[in-house]
């Protein structure tokens, strides 16, 4: 608003009639509802409750902002997520004081982690009884504040147009995350004037978009003279809407690009550059590319764990270039040799420019040999799975026509665990903000209401809400919301009757002992709860398929249905595992193909 | 591991405190010694942070500090070019046979005695922390009873001001 430019724009500017009830007297309640309106926001996912029911009174007369009552307030914040990540801009949860505001923890941490802007808005006990263990007391602002970008406590209703002004301004700009605006009942009660702030005035907030000149030239000198470069792709490519500038960077390089599980669908994965996702799941070609390269260039990325194995042996002969919107990013787990703080957006854009000029000046990489190795890697090692024994689903299968037949247009949205791998993996993503999950916290119960979330984003895309019956359990009340709502979303339980990823873990690394990862949800013919019937239950769609030759036309039958969420129980093979697979802790040096199986490097080429 | 000190200008704000002293816990560092209060300007607090932190570290929680949106400012001062004070308030044992000698060691240091009782004196010392350290094992001999230690204030030497800086760029 003040002078620079925003990393995410929605949510920050005011909408033309902010002004428009400058002035008025009204509860603070009003002036809540007239502040998200002047915000410009159109959907809200809640619950009321005690504190917060004097704002529900006059948020039913919105006339703009459409409340959304979700079944658990942890579904509402995964729903102003999936809307963030849809749309782009601020997503917007509500809910009542004391356990409904902890219920909402969950989400923020998520948000918090993954870099979603979403505002928060809980109610409080009045503001006289604060600090007194009143009834459905909490201090969520407290609680929330190592897992909010900012949090307010608001108990003057004067005040309120300004937080929440403050609030999606802070939500949606530099590094996007969540904020949270409590506001005590006696303050939605009381009447005050409404004034909308003409400018928000935070000095203690200026988040820095423009790179510096010098380094973004530093980079592209490297670039050109690196002949072993990789760009490494991270969510802020994603957040900043920058895959436009990341498409021309990297044709003009000719450089490998990864993608990471935050960044899928930020360069098309047809892309003949593109190498896939890095880390602990990632392609042999992707990890193998990083651990050898001369140069990193990482763009909106930040070393998560995940990605780098262990620490100490990750990219031992690489020179980082890191370009981050977020300083506190730069150097925290691996040293930047050239730091570069700015929007993903501004920093490609010029350092195309600064490629370009190098270029000119006739110095232009030469990446033959580099390529010879890498299109080797890809040949040798690519994604692949095994065969279920004969007659059981493969859920890589499932996944890869779910994203076949459903196409590049659909959304994904995942839950966390091997099925969130296998939609990373084998759903071909071709465009950004498509591939929806929790990366950072790894968020079980996650997808069934971020689909939701996404679907009431973008109304018109099918989404696709790819889950595990672990997942699945934990937040799937939200079909309710979806079938009284409208809000047609389909969901594909990848039913291997376990907590899958845990089971694999014990599988490969507690001598298959398998302590209470058994779901009871197919194995066995065991279907508790039967997903059809509950699916069934909630107004929906239930499909099954158990068989290998039913899974296209299911997913035919699925993509058939539009007036109501679909729910298909896919029963897959138990033992399936994710590979590759680096464990964690280890060096990626030490890449699994398969269980035992190592890629063998010392061949000449 | 080595001592800096931090001086952080914040928005004078309920909960400030805690923002900074959770953040410091949550990502590890210790903090030595914390002082807060008012500035010049109304709306500006101003923190004083001792923490024991290596180089590296020291640069990523500066880092962190600065993305609280109510920390306005972060300035390292260096002992060499700041003056660093700590108040101290001791409570000795002092009867006849020792209050002269306690007396004696007050006068040295250029404390005060601020409260005295049959059998035990209140001394008031400023100064820089080796300063009261020195004093308090003069002290040590004839039995402290109590001790209270403020956190450590520091201020840039010169003319120029961090406050006036950083409100005008706002």
């Amino acid at each position: 608003m003040s002078g620079h430019r925003s990393g995410n724009d929605a949510g920050t500017t005011s909408t033309p009639g902010a002004h428009a009830h400058d002035g008025e007297s009204m509860t603070g309640a009003a002036s809540l509802v007239r502040s998200l309106e002047a915000v410009g926001v159109d959907v809200v996912f809640g619950i009321p409750g005690g504190a917060i029911l004097p704002l529900y009174d006059p948020l039913m007369d919105s006339p703009s902002v459409r409340h959304i009552l979700v079944r658990h307030e942890q579904g509402g914040g995964h729903a102003a997520e999936g809307y963030a990540y849809a749309t782009g801009k601020v997503g917007v949860c509500m809910a009542t004081s004391g356990p409904g505001a902890t219920n909402l923890v969950t989400p923020i941490a998520d948000a918090y982690m993954d870099s979603v802007p979403m505002v928060a808005i809980t109610g409080q006990v009045p503001s006289s009884s604060i600090g007194t263990d009143a009834f459905q007391e909490a201090d969520i602002s407290g609680i929330t504040m190592p897992i909010t970008k900012h949090n307010f406590l608001v108990t003057d209703p004067a005040d309120i147009p300004r937080a929440i002004a403050e609030a999606f301004h802070i939500a949606g700009t530099g590094r996007p995350g969540p904020v949270l605006v409590d506001v005590s009942k006696d303050a939605l009660q009381a009447v005050a004037r409404f004034q909308w702030p003409d400018r928000i005035d935070l000095p203690g907030y200026r988040p820095v978009a423009r790179p510096h000149g010098k380094q973004v030239r530093e980079a592209a000198r490297l670039l050109v003279e690196s002949k072993r470069p990789v760009l490494y792709v991270g969510g802020g490519v994603i957040r900043a809407r920058a895959s436009e500038e990341l498409r021309r960077l990297v044709d003009l390089t000719g450089a490998p690009v990864v993608t990471t599980l935050m960044a899928r669908g930020s360069l098309p994965d047809s892309h003949p550059q593109h190498l896939g996702m890095p880390g602990m799941h990632g392609t042999v070609a992707a990890v193998t590319a990083l651990q050898k390269a001369d140069l990193i260039i990482s763009l909106g990325a930040r070393f998560d764990d995940r990605v780098t194995g262990k620490l100490s042996s990750f990219a031992p002969g690489a020179t980082i270039v890191h370009a981050d919107i977020d300083p506190a990013e730069i150097s925290k787990n691996r040293v930047a040799d050239v730091p570069i703080v700015g929007d993903a957006k501004e920093v490609i854009s010029e350092l195309v420019l600064a490629v370009e000029a190098e270029k000119t000046a006739g110095r232009r990489p030469d990446l033959g040999a580099w390529w010879t190795e890498l299109d080797s890697l890809r040949t040798r090692y690519p994604l692949g799975y095994t065969a279920p024994p004969p007659g059981e689903v493969s859920p890589q299968h499932v996944i890869q026509r779910i994203g076949q037949i459903s196409g590049p247009e659909s959304l994904y949205v995942a839950g966390v665990g091997q099925h969130q791998m296998w939609a990373a993996q084998f759903i071909q993503y071709e465009h950004p903000n498509t591939w929806i999950n929790s990366g950072g916290l790894g968020t079980m119960g996650f997808s069934v209401p971020a689909a939701m979330g996404a679907k009431v984003g973008q109304p018109d895309k099918t989404v696709w809400s790819i889950d595990g019956d672990g997942c699945f359990q934990m937040t799937n009340q939200e079909l309710a919301t979806c079938t009284i709502n409208d809000i047609p979303i389909k969901v594909a339980v990848i039913n291997n009757s376990s907590l899958g990823m845990v089971r694999q873990w014990q599988t490969l690394f507690y001598n298959e002992r398998y302590s209470n990862t058994d779901l009871h949800t197919s194995h066995k013919g065991e279907r508790i709860p039967d997903f059809v019937k509950l699916a069934d239950a909630y107004g929906c769609v239930g499909l099954r398929c158990e068989r290998p030759e039913d899974v296209d036309a299911t997913i035919e039958k699925a993509m058939g249905i539009n007036d109501v969420p679909v729910v298909v129980d896919f029963v897959v093979h138990r033992d399936a595992m994710v590979w590759p697979m680096v464990p964690a802790g280890v060096s990626n040096d030490d890449i699994q193909v398969a269980r035992g199986m190592s890629p063998t490097w010392d061949r000449e080429d | 591991m080595s001592k800096h000190t931090l001086s952080v200008l914040v928005e004078n704000r309920p909960g400030i405190l805690a923002r900074v002293a959770g953040l410091f816990a949550r990502r590890g560092f210790n903090i030595h010694s914390l002082a807060v209060g008012p500035t010049e300007v109304a709306s500006v607090s101003r923190m004083t942070v001792v923490v024991d932190v290596d180089e590296l570290p020291l640069e990523q929680v500066t880092k962190q500090l600065n993305k609280l949106i109510s920390v306005i400012k972060i300035v390292e001062l260096e002992p060499t070019s700041s003056v660093q004070r700590e108040l101290m308030l001791v409570k000795v044992k002092a009867d006849l046979q020792t209050r002269t000698h306690v007396l004696e060691t007050v006068e040295l240091f250029r404390a005060k005695v601020i409260d005295v009782a049959p059998d035990a004196v209140t001394i008031e010392a400023t100064g820089n922390t080796e300063k009261l350290e020195a004093l308090l094992k003069v002290l040590e001999p004839f039995g402290i009873r109590e001790l209270v230690q403020s956190g450590m204030v520091a201020v840039g030497r010169g003319s120029r001001s961090i406050t006036d800086r950083a409100l005008r760029s706002a």
